[in-house]
C-alpha cells in the first residue's frame, strides 16, 4: 500500500513507453482526476431509481498538462519524467480517498498518447491514493462511561423475560485518531446467562443527499471479537480495534454527502439474546 | 570512500559503543539454565494422550449462519469479502471427524507442511489462512483430556509460522547490503520492510474472532522488532489483556503459557507481562470450579481429578518462566498468593514444578502442611507429593526435618489405593530416601514397594518406575556388601518377571558393579547375589539373541568375574572357576576369559612356590591343566582354540607337566587341518591363511623348546606338524606354504644349535637332552633336505608370465633364509644361494635396490670375524643392470 498524498505535495514519477518500432503520435498527456461518485441504494428509492438516478459525480480535481508534443518515439523504451502538483481549485477540498458501497472518492492519474486517425489512443490510469490534511490542533479526547442492563435497552418486546445482566465499561475516546485503535474497557459485573462472544461491530453510515430528499445507509465494515465464551465476572476485558485501513477515512459531512462511523458492542449470551449498544464515532486524521 | 578515510579512533569507539550494547543486551537472552519448551513437548504428547475420536473442522460451516444472525447489517459483498480470510480455499469446507489421536497428529504434520509449501510458493495469504484455521482449532475444547497435547501440535505450527514472517522480513532489510546485525534497530529497517511488517499486523488485526487474532499475533511478536523499539514492550501487556477475553479457563490459561513462551524467546527481560499473566490468572482460578466448567466436565464425562492435572503443563510454563532467575521475595508474595486462595491444590502443584528446587526444598515443613489441608476430591495428592519429591531429590531440606519430612510424605503415599498412583509417587521419593538416610530405610521403602505392587501382579504395568527405583538405588549404594544386605532388594528384584526387563535391570546392577567395585571381593553375599543375577543374564541368551548383545552380556559378566579373589586359598579360586564355567557355558567370550583365568592361576602358583612345586601345588597345578584341557574343545572360534592351546600347553611346560604340554600340542596339530579357507571375522568372510600364518610361526617357536617323548621318535612333534601342513588343502596361486616351509627352515636350524636361545626354567630341552647327538643332527639334517627340497620344487612350478614375480621374491626371500641360519661354508648351500641369486634375478623382476642392500649386507658381514668365506660369496653374486 502505497503511502497517501497531501494538499499541494508532487506526484512525481516516470511514464514508461516501450514498442518495438518507433511510434509517431500526436502528443503526451497526463491528466489528475478527482471525483466523488454517489450510488443511491435499493433500499432508499426504488430499484430503478437506483439504477438510473445516481447522483451526477462531484468533480475535486480535473487539471491536464502537456508531456510530449506531437512527434515519434524511437523504438525500445522510453522513459518520461514527470512531476505534477496536486492543488485545487477555488474553494474546493481535497477529501481523503474512499471507497465504500455508496460513496467513493477516488483520484486518478490518466496518461494519454493522442495518435492520427487511423490508430486508436492509448490511456494508462493508476490511481493514488490522498490523505486529507491533518487537522490542526490537539484532539479533545471524549471518553464514554456505558452501562448495560435489561432496563437499558430499547426494542425489547418483553422485557420480563430476559435474564438479568449487568455489563459496565468504557471508551476512551469516541473522537478517534485513524491510525490509532479504538481502545476502552468493558467489565461483566454479573450475567445470570452465560455469555457466549462480545464483539465490536465497526459500522459506516453514508449520506447521499438527492432530489426527494436523501438516503442513509449503513454497513458493517469489521467484526472483531473481544471476549469468546462464559467470561470471569469482574474483570475488565479490553476493548481494542484497529481502524481498517481501506474502508474508513476521516468523518465527512458535506452538503451533498456524509461518510460517518459508529461502533456496536455486541453481547451474545446463551439462549440467542443478542444485545447491543451504539456508539457514534468521530474519526480524524492527526 | 567516507568509511575509509573515518579515523580509527572513531571507529574503535563505535565498536566499543557495539559492544556494550551487546553486552547490556545480554539480558534479552535466555541462559543455559532455562529449561527449554523443545524438553516440555515431548513429554506433554506422551502425557495427554485419548482413545476418544477427534475432529478437525478447518472453516467452521455453522460460522456461516451464526454470521448472519449477528450481522445483519452486513452486505453480501462485504461479507464474501471478510469471508475470504475465513476461508481456507475459496469455497472448501474441511471438517474431518472420527480422527484417532494418531490420525489427528498427522493431519496437523500435513498442515504443517502445507502451510511451509504455501509459503514457498508464494502463497502469502493461503499460509495466513492456515495459521488462521489452524489457531481456531484451539478454541475447541471437545475431548479435553487430549488438549493439551492439541496446543503443542498447533503451536508448533504457529512457530513455524512466526520464523517465516519474521526471516522473509528480515531478508527484506538487508536488500544489497550484508547481513542484518542481530541486534539491529528499526532505523536500520528499509521502508518496504517496514511497509510488509505492518501489512502483516493489519491483516492479523483484521481477524474476526478472538483466539486466532490472539495466536497469530502472538507468533509473531518478534516483527515488532521492525517497527519501533518499544513495540513488544508495548504489545506484550495488550496481548495478556487480550486474553482476559477467553472465557474457557483452559483454553485462557494456555493462551497465558504461549505468550509467556514467545516473551521469553523475544524478550525475557520483560517481567512485567509475566507477572502480569500470572496474576490474572489467579483473578480467573475461580472460573475452574464455576459453573461453565463443570457443565463441560458432566458433558463429556470427565472427573474433576483428572481435569485439573490439564491445567500443569500451562501453569508449570509459566512458573517457570516467571521463577527464572527472579528474586525471593516475588516467589514469596507468589506463594503466598497462591496459598490465600481456596482449592489451591493445582496451584501448589505447580509452584512446586516450577520455583527454584532450594526454594522449595527450605519450606519442606510448609508445603506438607497445605498439601495436608487441600480438598481431597480436587488435585490428586499423590501428584502432589510427586512433585515435592522432586524437588528434595535436587535440592536438600533442612538436617532437621529430613526424617520427619520423610515420615509425612510416605504416610500419605503408603495409603495410596492405585499402585499406578503409588508407584509414580514412590519412585520420585525413593530418590530421596537412599540420598538421605540408611540401608534400613531404604529397606523400609523397598519392603513398601513390594507390598503394593505384588497383588494382582501389579508390577507388569510399571516396569520403567520398577527400574528407575532400582537404579537410583543403585546410584546411592556403591558398596555391593551394603546393597545386597538391604533384605528386601533381591526381593524387589523377584518383582521384574518379563524376561527382558530383567535382564535390562541385572544389566544395570553389574554395570555399577564394574564401576563402583575398587577391590577384589570373596564376599559371599556379593558372590551369591551377583552369581544369580550373572547367571539371570546368561541364560536370556538364546539362538535369536544379537551378537552384541552376547558381547555386552560377556563384558558384564567377565567384569564380575575379574573381580573376585579368594586371595591366597587357590583352590576355592578354582572351584569358583568350575562353578562359573558350569553356569556360563553359553557365553564363548566367558569361557575364553575362565581359561586365561585358569591359566594365570597355575602360573601365580608357580610363582608363590619360586618354580618349585610341591607334590600338593603340581596336583593343584595339574587340575588347572586339565580344567583347560577339556574346556577348551568345547569353544567354537577355531582360532580361539588354537590358540587356547597353544597357550595352555605353554603354561603347562611352564609348570613341568610335560605330558600335558604334549596333549595340548598333539590337539593343536590334530586341529589344525580343520582350519576353513575362509572364517568370519566382524561379520565378514576373510581368507583364514595368514591367521593359520602367524599361529604356526607362533608355534615353532614353541615347539624349539618342547622336549622330545621318549616313547616317541626324534621331532615327533615337527614331524606330525610337517604332516600335517602338507596334507593341507591351500589356496592355490598361494605361496602361504613356502613361507612356512621357510619358517620351519629356521626352526630346525635353532634346534641342530648347541645350546638353545632360551628355555624353561626347569625344563630340559632338547639341547641338554641329545647334547649335540650326531644321530639327532642327521635327522635334523634330513628333515631340512625334505623341507628344501619342497621348496625348490615350488619354485620350479612358478614359471608362468604372472608367476615369475612371485618366484623372483620367494627366491630372494629363500636366499637371505639360507643367508641368515645356513652354513654357508658348505659348498652345496653355497651354490644353492648363487643359484637362488641368479634366479631371483633372472626375468628382471627384482627390485635392484633390495639387491644392492642385499649385496652390500653380505659385504659388511664379511668383514666380521670368522666369516670370511662370505667375501668369496659376494664376488659370485653379480647385480644385474637394467637395460
Amino acid at each position: 500500500m502505497t503511502p497517501g498524498f497531501q494538499l499541494n505535495e508532487i506526484l512525481s514519477g516516470v511514464v514508461v513507453l516501450s514498442s518495438k518500432d518507433s511510434v509517431q503520435h500526436q502528443g503526451v498527456s497526463l491528466t489528475m482526476e478527482g471525483t466523488v461518485n454517489l450510488q443511491l441504494s435499493a433500499k432508499s428509492v426504488g430499484v430503478f431509481e437506483a439504477f438510473y438516478n445516481s447522483v451526477k459525480p462531484i468533480q475535486i480535481i480535473n487539471s491536464t498538462i502537456e508531456m510530449v508534443k506531437p512527434g515519434k518515439f524511437p523504438s525500445g523504451k522510453t522513459e518520461i519524467p514527470f512531476e505534477f502538483p496536486l492543488h485545487v481549485k477555488g474553494n474546493k477540498v481535497l477529501y481523503e480517498t474512499y471507497h465504500g458501497v455508496f460513496v467513493n472518492i477516488q483520484y486518478t492519474l490518466r496518461c494519454d498518447m493522442r495518435r492520427s486517425l487511423l490508430a486508436k489512443d492509448l490511456t494508462k490510469t493508476c490511481e493514488f491514493i490522498v490523505h486529507s490534511a491533518p487537522q490542526r490542533g490537539k484532539l479533545t479526547p471524549s471518553p464514554v462511561d456505558f452501562t448495560i442492563t435489561p432496563e437499558t435497552l430499547q426494542n425489547v418486546k418483553e422485557r420480563a423475560l430476559l435474564p438479568k445482566f449487568l455489563i459496565r465499561g468504557h471508551l476512551n475516546s469516541t473522537n478517534c485518531t485513524i491510525t490509532q485503535p479504538l481502545t476502552g474497557e468493558l467489565v461483566v459485573e454479573h450475567s445470570d446467562a452465560a455469555i457466549r462472544s462480545i464483539e465490536l461491530q465497526l459500522v459506516r453510515v453514508e449520506t447521499c443527499g438527492c432530489a426527494e430528499g436523501y438516503a442513509r445507509d449503513a454497513t458493517e465494515i469489521q467484526n472483531i471479537q473481544i471476549a469468546d465464551g462464559d467470561v470471569c465476572r469482574g474483570l475488565s476485558v479490553p476493548i481494542h480495534m484497529v481502524f481498517p485501513r481501506l474502508f474508513t477515512c476521516p468523518t465527512l459531512e458535506t452538503t451533498n454527502f456524509k461518510v460517518e462511523f459508529e461502533v456496536n458492542i455486541v453481547v451474545l449470551l446463551h439462549a440467542d439474546h443478542l444485545i447491543t449498544e451504539n456508539f457514534p464515532l468521530k474519526l480524524c486524521r492527526m | 570512500m567516507f568509511a575509509a578515510t573515518a579515523d580509527p579512533a572513531a571507529i574503535a569507539a563505535a565498536t566499543e559503543s557495539s559492544r556494550k550494547k551487546r553486552d547490556t543486551d545480554d539480558s534479552s537472552i535466555v541462559g543455559s539454565d532455562f529449561e527449554p519448551w523443545a524438553n516440555k513437548r515431548g513429554e506433554i504428547l506422551a502425557r495427554y494422550t485419548t482413545t476418544e475420536k477427534l475432529s478437525i473442522n478447518l472453516f467452521m460451516g455453522s460460522e456461516k449462519g451464526r454470521a448472519g444472525t449477528a450481522t445483519s447489517a452486513m452486505s453480501e459483498k462485504v461479507r464474501t469479502r471478510l469471508e475470504e480470510l475465513d476461508d481456507f480455499e475459496e469455497g472448501s469446507q474441511k471438517e474431518l471427524l472420527n480422527l484417532t489421536q494418531q490420525d489427528y497428529v498427522n493431519r496437523i504434520e500435513e498442515l504443517n507442511q502445507s502451510l511451509k509449501d504455501a509459503w514457498a510458493s508464494d502463497q502469502k495469504v493461503k499460509a495466513l489462512k492456515i495459521v488462521i484455521q489452524c489457531s481456531k482449532l484451539l478454541s475447541d475444547t471437545s475431548v479435553i483430556q487430549f488438549y493439551p497435547s492439541k496446543f503443542v501440535l498447533i503451536t508448533d505450527i504457529l512457530d513455524t509460522f512466526g520464523k517465516l514472517v519474521y526471516e522473509r522480513i528480515l531478508s527484506m532489510c538487508v536488500g544489497n547490503r550484508s547481513t542484518l546485525p542481530d541486534h539491529f534497530s528499526p532505523e536500520n529497517v528499509n521502508d518496504t520492510a517496514k511497509e510488509t511488517c505492518l501489512n502483516w499486523f493489519f491483516k492479523i488485526a483484521s481477524i474476526r474472532e478472538l483466539i486466532p487474532r490472539f495466536y497469530v499475533e502472538a507468533s509473531i511478536l518478534k516483527c515488532n522488532k521492525f517497527l519501533s523499539k518499544t513495540g513488544i514492550s508495548e504489545c506484550l501487556p495488550r496481548l495478556t489483556c487480550m486474553i482476559r477475553g477467553i472465557g474457557d479457563p483452559l483454553v485462557s490459561v494456555y493462551a497465558r503459557a504461549y505468550l509467556c513462551r514467545v516473551g521469553m524467546e523475544v524478550a525475557p527481560h520483560l517481567k512485567e507481562s509475566l507477572n502480569k499473566n500470572f496474576f490474572d490468572f489467579l483473578l480467573t482460578f475461580k472460573q475452574i470450579h464455576g459453573d461453565a466448567v463443570q457443565n463441560q466436565l458432566v458433558l463429556q464425562g470427565v472427573e474433576l481429578p483428572s481435569y485439573l492435572p490439564l491445567y500443569s503443563p500451562a501453569m508449570d510454563w509459566i512458573f517457570q518462566c516467571i521463577s527464572y532467575h527472579a528474586p525471593e521475595v516475588l516467589l514469596t508474595e507468589m506463594m503466598e498468593r497462591c496459598k490465600k486462595l481456596g482449592n489451591n491444590a493445582l496451584l501448589l502443584n505447580s509452584v512446586m514444578s516450577a520455583f527454584r528446587a532450594e526454594f522449595v526444598a527450605t519450606r519442606c515443613m510448609d508445603f506438607i502442611g497445605m498439601i495436608k489441608e487441600c480438598d481431597e476430591s480436587g488435585f490428586p495428592k499423590h501428584l502432589l507429593f510427586r512433585s515435592l519429591g522432586l524437588n528434595l531429590a535436587l535440592a536438600d531440606p533442612p538436617e532437621s526435618d529430613r526424617l520427619q519430612i520423610l515420615n509425612e510424605a510416605w504416610k500419605v503415599i503408603t495409603k495410596l489405593k492405585n499402585p499406578q498412583d503409588y508407584i509414580n509417587c514412590a519412585e520420585v521419593w525413593v530418590e530421596y530416601t537412599c540420598k538421605h538416610f540408611t540401608k534400613r530405610e531404604v529397606n523400609t521403602v523397598l519392603a513398601d514397594v513390594i507390598k503394593h505392587m505384588t497383588p494382582d501382579r501389579a508390577f507388569e504395568d510399571s516396569y520403567p518406575q520398577l527400574q528407575s527405583i532400582i537404579k537410583k538405588v543403585i546410584a546411592h549404594f556403591h558398596d555391593f556388601s551394603v546393597l545386597f544386605s538391604v533384605e528386601k532388594f533381591l526381593p524387589f528384584l523377584d518383582m521384574f518377571q518379563k524376561e527382558s526387563v530383567r535382564v535390562e535391570v541385572c544389566k544395570y546392577i553389574m554395570e555399577a558393579f564394574i564401576k563402583h567395585q575398587q577391590e577384589p571381593t570373596k564376599d559371599p553375599v556379593i558372590l551369591n547375589a551377583l552369581l544369580h543375577i550373572c547367571k539371570t543374564m546368561h541364560d536370556s541368551v538364546n539362538a535369536l539373541t544379537l551378537e552384541d548383545e552376547k558381547r555386552t552380556l560377556a563384558h558384564l559378566i567377565n567384569g564380575f568375574i575379574k573381580m573376585v579373589s579368594f586371595g591366597r586359598d587357590f583352590e576355592q579360586q578354582l572351584s569358583f572357576y568350575v562353578e562359573s564355567r558350569s553356569m556360563f557355558c553359553n557365553l564363548e567370550p566367558v569361557l575364553v576369559h575362565l581359561i586365561h583365568s585358569v591359566n594365570r592361576l597355575a602360573m601365580e602358583t608357580r610363582k608363590v612356590m619360586k618354580g618349585n612345586h610341591s607334590r600338593k601345588t603340581a596336583a593343584f597345578v595339574r587340575a588347572c591343566v586339565a580344567y583347560c584341557f577339556i574346556t577348551i574343545p568345547s569353544l567354537v572360534g577355531i582360532f580361539t582354540r588354537l590358540n587356547l592351546y597353544l597357550h595352555s600347553g605353554q603354561v603347562a611346560l611352564a609348570n613341568q607337566c610335560l605330558s600335558q604340554a604334549d596333549a595340548f600340542f598333539k590337539a593343536a596339530i590334530s586341529l589344525i587341518p580343520e582350519v576353513p579357507k575362509m572364517i568370519n571375522i566382524d561379520g565378514k568372510m576373510r581368507p583364514s591363511e595368514s591367521f593359520l600364518l602367524e599361529f604356526l610361526c607362533n608355534f615353532f617357536s614353541t615347539l624349539l623348546i618342547v622336549p622330545d617323548h621318549p616313547e616317541h621318535g626324534v621331532l615327533f612333534l615337527v614331524r606330525e606338524l610337517l604332516n600335517v601342513i602338507q596334507d593341507y588343502t591351500w589356496e592355490d596361486n598361494s605361496d602361504d606354504k613356502i613361507r612356512i616351509y621357510t619358517c620351519v627352515l629356521h626352526l630346525l636350524s635353532a634346534m641342530s644349535q648347541e645350546t638353545y636361545l632360551y628355555h624353561i626354567d626347569k625344563v630340559d630341552s632338547n639341547d641338554s637332552l641329545y647334547g649335540g647327538d650326531s644321530k639327532f643332527l642327521a635327522e635334523n639334517n634330513k628333515l631340512c633336505e625334505t623341507v628344501m627340497a619342497q621348496i625348490l620344487e615350488h619354485l620350479k612350478t612358478l614359471v608362468k608370465d604372472e608367476a615369475l614375480k612371485r618366484q623372483s621374491l620367494l627366491g630372494l626371500s629363500f636366499f637371505n633364509s639360507i643367508l641368515a641360519h645356513g652354513d654357508l661354508r658348505n659348498n652345496k648351500l653355497n651354490q644353492l644361494s648363487v643359484n637362488l641369486w641368479h634366479l631371483a634375478q633372472r626375468h628382471g623382476c627384482a627390485d635392484t635396490r633390495t639387491m644392492v642392500k642385499t649385496l652390500e649386507y653380505i659385504k659388511k658381514q664379511s668383514k666380521q670375524p670368522g666369516m670370511n668365506h662370505l667375501t668369496e660369496l659376494a664376488l659370485r653374486l653379480p647385480l644385474q643392470t637394467r637395460t
